[in-house]
């Protein structure tokens, strides 16, 4: 029973990752744009985020330092850091109306760059190593719940103990989910993604809806990065472990079907295939083969999905096209 | 300043590239008046509304309303200053429900459904339209989607109405009901545009007429005080009974034979049913119906790009036998020496290769010929430089991307390429969509002379008159289903168009 | 007469006929020296002179003879590898599984080099290597254009996929079966007959990788493959209508990618490690796809983009020892070529109109 629910408390903690990455580019797709750059988003997220809490806690003192700005200095950091790449994807391709694929192609590789780069520049110019304090990595690893919620058997392990990231993942994925289907903004981004034309011709400024949406949407998956190298990755930066989180986020966006509450489960149980070689062994496999399984998972239900054939369970349709009115 | 008036457009110009769509236009546009937009395919009708509906800006000229210079920059400021525009091809959003798509974009509007709906049902009433708000757009017939975008419209306050060719996907009685509708705007004084080629619907419906011709504006008419034969006079320029030379080829024989043809699409929805019929070399059959009555399909599958479901098609070889050509594709087909050339409706998403020029297109009937790897650009490129010139295509080179040039010319290229694979049968899918006149009787002579070696060609048109005077016969289909096949040499409009809405024509429904 | 200036549009866009090719490369070759300038910001940032990080860059990569072979070491693999995609991508096949058809590659010749290499002469071996490795990386292509061209499965998610999931199979072969000395997680080095023969100081691998450009530009521009190849990339309908098998189209040419992708990786193990380890790619099969657009899928451009970036590699690890900047700094610059070069075909396909000045309207107004 233990082992289960380290299990999924391990899951959780890697799911909120998948998350973030996950529900950022399903903003973005409704709006017709296919960002492959998420890896490269979550690269940037992540340096840059633990850069915020880092320089944070170097200028304030390790002892004044609060975990709660650190947090939030972090969020900050991370979602700018994407949203910043993501409209350098949107100018490209939406103002000058660049192949989609390439575009975001170009942005992982630069991500990465920029992400790696950053990480890099600073361990040295630190002398060695970036790490944050212990109070701090408390901080971003502990849950929000009091200890007696905590202490509950079975389900105050499963339910409360989880770091604030994943509160917050699920309250922006309810947040998104009301969105898309209640608000006016959310219906009027969905037809954008639909169908730009029609919005156009609604009077919908089609431009504004998929800059917001895209520059948002990055930002959004960029704290992915950020919280699996403040959480996972024990607060320093390490960009193996990182490196095809962003594919899996956008691989996910299929498997949601483009929808948020599906994402809630869809991350966890990513989650829990990303680490399952640590937490279940099984004795045929050998681990490194035991690795790919999220892999091969993924190849199995991008097959599968692509053979379903149902009206509601489609991607935006005009996903991938840039809009120009005049094309004739 | 006649305070009647609506909208006023004055020496309107837009310029595709080279192409001049508008030149220099006026229009004005009245209150509780309805104005029929009429003109040929590609007369610049739609570009000068969309010009109304922001979806395109004028390089010159200036629209006023009520007498002050308006700029319409988007659809939006369109809506703001009470233009609505129903467009050929409904933009509605498929998964939305109707409800959705009428608020669509509306700045100050909760989603409260229930105020909608009430405020639908409102409009609904008032001009008796019959929409269910939370229907999906996908489940809906063309004229439920129709009546949608009205609604649309409406909803915003549009006083100014226009409609992009309201009827050529509806059946008579949902024209019908769409005129009672529009009337009822007109009374309640709303200014109302639609944009038609037809002539009949014309006069039944409008005030005045305001006559395009190749993108010039000719001149406004009132309804009561003109005739077709004028009106058409207007549109063509000069009054032509179309006299397209019909000579009879005497030798006549059977080429393709197909029989209970059925056709299904990807959800599952009849496209054809049970057609049966037979063409004959030497004889020019053409096939009428309103716009999507299974056209595509028909010609598709006899190519062997549609799937067939049910029944045979047979080509007849000139020693008489017969070839199953059911399950072949279109490769298949070519390789058992059946000589059939198609050309379809999308030109350049289908029939053409946009990026390549004439050489590279005339490769795409060739390209697997000769033995070998290596592709053989010689005689392509003899072909290309002989289509060019023989049929006096407009291009710089035969390399020129076929894409930047004008429709004409693409059709042109098009058409040389499969006449010239001397084909048994051609078949062509609304050839002259588009093109101007001269093309047009260009086109017709290519079809004719092709008759006359023998060849069977089969002409899926819109135009009535010119189904009527070019072909042999005419198939019309109904629904995915054959009306009927009539003499075109004495056959009438009426009887056509009467069997394009009803399965076997006036008989069968007398019947009834 | 001033409300109507203010209505018009300060800019509209509209679509361009055409252009001058020599306009067309201007455009072209100036936004590569944007990125170039733009490529400074970084080094500026983090408090370097960047001439002189380029400096250091263009003589870490060409300043010795040593140094070139290195650079041009780097550049056999992305310019092979731009090869294998250039079909893909012209055929609008976003085919990003290169790493894992190198890998693929490299494991089947790994598998001959490793097992045969005392049963056979070298010559024969190397050959086998190299057919060995052609058809590992042409299945490893073929499988996702199976499905994308049975259900239309999304390619770009699936080959890359197979990325990871090769590159997993290699970390277990250097931890497994394959292991050399135990518990060393590497797979020993390959017996001297399992190497590539020297040209010119060389592995000869640059000789194939040649004789592939010459290949693959008869094969793009002379033969009925590369005739369908372009037809589809312009309109899947159309290639239908010219009665073309696209799915069979689609998977000859990604296993045909795949298996130049294969001969890569069988060039790296034989010719450039001598042995077999999970970063064998390094990359490559990612910024080759920057070679490949950059170049505008021309298999002669291929050679000069490709020398270019491996010098902007091997030139950023000269800076990282010298200057202490990450050698990331490469893939920033390559990141922003690649961002110029898309930006700029907007000037290309597409005209800027801009409101006449008032002067100009009251005269058109008059």
């Amino acid at each position: 029973m233990s082992a289960l629910i380290a299990l999924v408390v391990a899951a959780v903690t890697f799911g909120t990752v998948l998350m973030f990455g996950t529900l950022g580019e399903i903003l973005t797709e409704k709006s017709g744009n296919l960002n492959l750059g998420v890896e490269g988003i979550m690269y940037m997220g992540g340096a840059f985020g633990l850069a915020g809490a880092f320089y944070y806690e170097k200028i304030v003192g390790e002892a004044a330092s609060s975990g709660f700005v650190a947090i939030i200095l972090a969020i900050l950091a991370a979602f700018l850091a994407g949203a910043v790449a993501s409209a350098i994807y949107g100018f490209i391709t939406i103002t000058l109306r660049a192949n989609q694929n390439v575009t975001g192609l170009a942005l992982t590789i630069f991500g990465t760059g920029i992400g790696q780069f950053t990480g890099e520049f600073m361990r040295v110019k630190e002398g060695g190593f970036v790490a944050l304090s212990n109070h701090l990595k408390d901080a971003f690893s502990s849950t929000i719940f009091p200890d007696f919620l905590k202490n509950i058997p079975v389900i105050g392990k499963m339910l409360f103990s989880h770091n604030f990231f994943f509160y917050l993942a699920l309250i922006l994925a309810l947040a998104m989910h009301f969105f898309f289907s209640r608000t006016k903004t959310g219906l009027y981004l969905r037809a954008v993604g639909e169908s730009p034309s029609t919005a156009d011709a609604a009077g919908i400024n089609t431009t504004k809806y998929k800059y917001l949406a895209t520059i948002i949407g990055g930002g959004i998956s960029a704290i992915g990065g950020m919280v699996y190298i403040v959480t996972t990755a024990g607060c320093v930066w390490n960009h193996s472990g990182l490196s095809g989180v962003g594919w899996l986020a956008v691989a996910l966006v299929i498997f949601c079907m483009w929808r948020p509450l599906n994402a809630i489960w869809g991350s966890v149980l990513f989650g829990a295939l990303m680490i399952m070689y640590l937490r279940v062994r099984i004795i045929f496999i050998p681990t490194e083969i035991y690795k790919i399984l999220p892999y091969v998972v993924t190849v199995i239900v991008l097959v599968i999905s692509s053979m379903r054939n149902n009206k509601e369970k489609q991607p935006p349709a005009s996903l991938g096209v840039n809009y120009f009115r005049e094309e004739r | 300043m006649n305070s009647n008036i609506a909208i006023e457009m004055r020496g309107i110009t837009k310029r595709f590239g080279k192409v001049v769509a508008n030149d220099s236009i006026d229009l004005i546009i009245k209150k509780g008046e309805i104005l029929s937009l009429l003109g040929e395919n590609g007369s610049g009708k739609t570009t000068l509304m969309n010009m109304l509906a922001g979806i395109y800006q004028p390089d010159e000229g200036q629209i006023f309303a009520e007498g002050e210079p308006l700029t319409i920059r988007s659809p939006k400021d369109a809506y703001e200053c009470g233009i609505g525009m129903i467009h050929q091809h409904y933009k509605l959003v498929d998964v939305f429900t109707a409800a959705q798509n009428i608020v669509l974009g509306l700045k100050d509007e909760k989603l409260d459904l229930k105020t909608i709906n009430s405020k639908v049902k409102e409009i609904c009433d008032r001009y008796s339209f019959i929409i269910d708000p939370s229907m999906k757009i996908y489940d809906m017939s063309v004229s439920q989607k129709q009546t949608v975008e009205i609604v649309k419209v409406l909803y915003r306050g549009a006083d100014i109405l226009i409609l992009d060719e309201p009827t050529a996907v509806l059946t008579p009685q949902e024209t019908e009901k769409l005129f009672t509708v529009l009337r009822n705007m007109r009374a309640d004084g709303k200014a109302i545009v639609i944009i038609t080629h037809k002539l009949n619907e014309v006069m039944a419906i409008s005030d005045e007429v305001a006559v395009l011709r190749k993108g010039k504006y000719i001149g406004t008419v009132k309804t009561c005080e003109t005739s077709p034969q004028a009106l058409t006079d207007m549109m063509v320029g000069h009054a032509v009974t179309l006299n397209i030379d019909r000579p009879k080829y005497d030798s006549q024989f059977p080429r393709l034979k197909v029989e209970g043809l059925t056709c299904v699409d990807d959800e599952g929805i009849t496209k054809l049913d049970g057609v049966t019929f037979t063409a004959k070399g030497g004889e020019i059959l053409g096939v009428a119906g309103i716009a999507g009555s299974g056209q595509k399909e028909l010609l598709e599958s006899i190519t062997g790009l549609y799937p067939i479901k049910q029944g045979t098609v047979d080509f007849v070889t000139d020693e008489g036998k017969e070839k199953n050509l059911v399950g072949l594709t279109p490769m298949q087909i070519r390789k058992t020496g059946v000589g059939m050339a198609f050309v379809p409706e999308d030109r350049l998403g289908m029939g053409l290769v946009g990026s390549m020029g004439m050489t590279g297109n005339m490769m795409l009937r060739s390209w697997k010929k000769g033995k070998g790897v290596f592709l053989n650009r010689k005689s392509p490129e003899e072909l290309a430089k002989k289509v060019w010139d023989e049929l006096e295509v407009v291009t710089p080179s035969t390399s020129f991307p076929v894409r930047r040039l004008s429709g004409g010319n693409v059709q042109k290229v098009l058409v040389g390429r499969e006449i010239a694979s001397l084909p048994k049968i051609l078949m062509t899918a609304y050839p002259v969509r588009g093109l101007d006149i001269n093309t047009s009787y260009a086109i017709y002579n290519l079809l004719t002379e092709q008759k006359m070696n023998g060849v069977s060609v089969i002409f899926v048109g819109e135009d009535l008159d010119v189904l009527l005077e070019l072909c042999d016969r005419i198939l019309v289909l109904c629904g995915g289903k054959v009306s009927g096949i009539v003499d075109a040499r004495t056959a009438t409009k009426e009887e056509i168009g009467f069997m394009m809405t009803t399965v076997g024509g006036k008989e069968a429904a007398d019947v009834q | 007469m001033s409300s109507e200036t203010v209505n018009i549009p300060f800019v509209r866009l509209a679509k361009r006929e055409s252009m001058d090719p020599r306009k067309v490369w201007a455009i072209r070759i100036g936004s590569i020296v944007i990125a170039i300038l733009l490529g400074m910001l970084p080094m500026f940032i983090t408090g370097n002179n960047p001439f002189k990080a380029y400096q250091i860059i263009i003589s870490g990569a060409l300043g010795k003879p040593i140094y070139i072979k290195q650079t041009i070491k780097i550049a056999i693999p992305l310019l092979g590898c731009a090869l294998a995609i250039a079909p893909c991508f012209k055929m609008r096949f976003w085919n990003i599984g290169a790493e894992g058809q190198i890998t693929a590659g490299a494991i089947a010749a790994s598998y001959f080099a490793l097992n045969w290499y005392d049963k056979v002469p070298s010559f024969v071996l190397l050959a086998i290597m190299f057919i060995a490795a052609t058809i590992a990386g042409g299945i490893w292509g073929l499988i996702p254009a199976f499905f994308k061209a049975k259900w239309n499965t999304n390619e770009t998610l699936f080959t890359l996929m197979m990325n990871y999931i090769i590159i997993g199979i290699v970390s277990w072969l250097q931890g497994g079966p394959w292991e050399g000395r135990k518990g060393s997680q590497i797979i020993p080095m390959f017996n001297d007959s399992a190497r590539l023969p020297v040209v010119f100081g060389i592995h000869c691998g640059w000789i194939i990788v040649l004789v592939l450009v010459i290949l693959m530009h008869i094969y793009m521009n002379y033969t009925k493959h590369g005739y369908e190849i372009a037809v589809i990339g312009d309109s899947e309908n159309t290639a239908r209508y010219a009665g073309m098998n696209v799915g069979r189209i689609m998977m000859r040419t990604m296993f045909l990618s795949g298996g130049i992708c294969g001969i890569i990786g069988f060039i790296v193990v034989t010719g450039a490690n001598h042995t077999l380890y999970n970063g064998v790619a390094n990359g490559v099969g990612f910024t080759s796809i920057t070679v490949a657009w950059l170049s505008q899928l021309n298999a002669f451009a291929m050679i000069l983009i490709s020398i270019m970036l491996a010098i902007l590699t091997k030139g950023s690890n000269t800076l990282q020892t010298k200057l202490k900047v990450p050698a990331s700094i490469s893939d920033i610059v390559i990141g922003i070529l690649l961002f110029c070069m898309l930006s700029c075909e907007f000037f290309i396909n597409y005209k800027l109109i801009f409101r006449p000045r008032k002067t100009e309207i009251k005269e058109a107004s008059v």
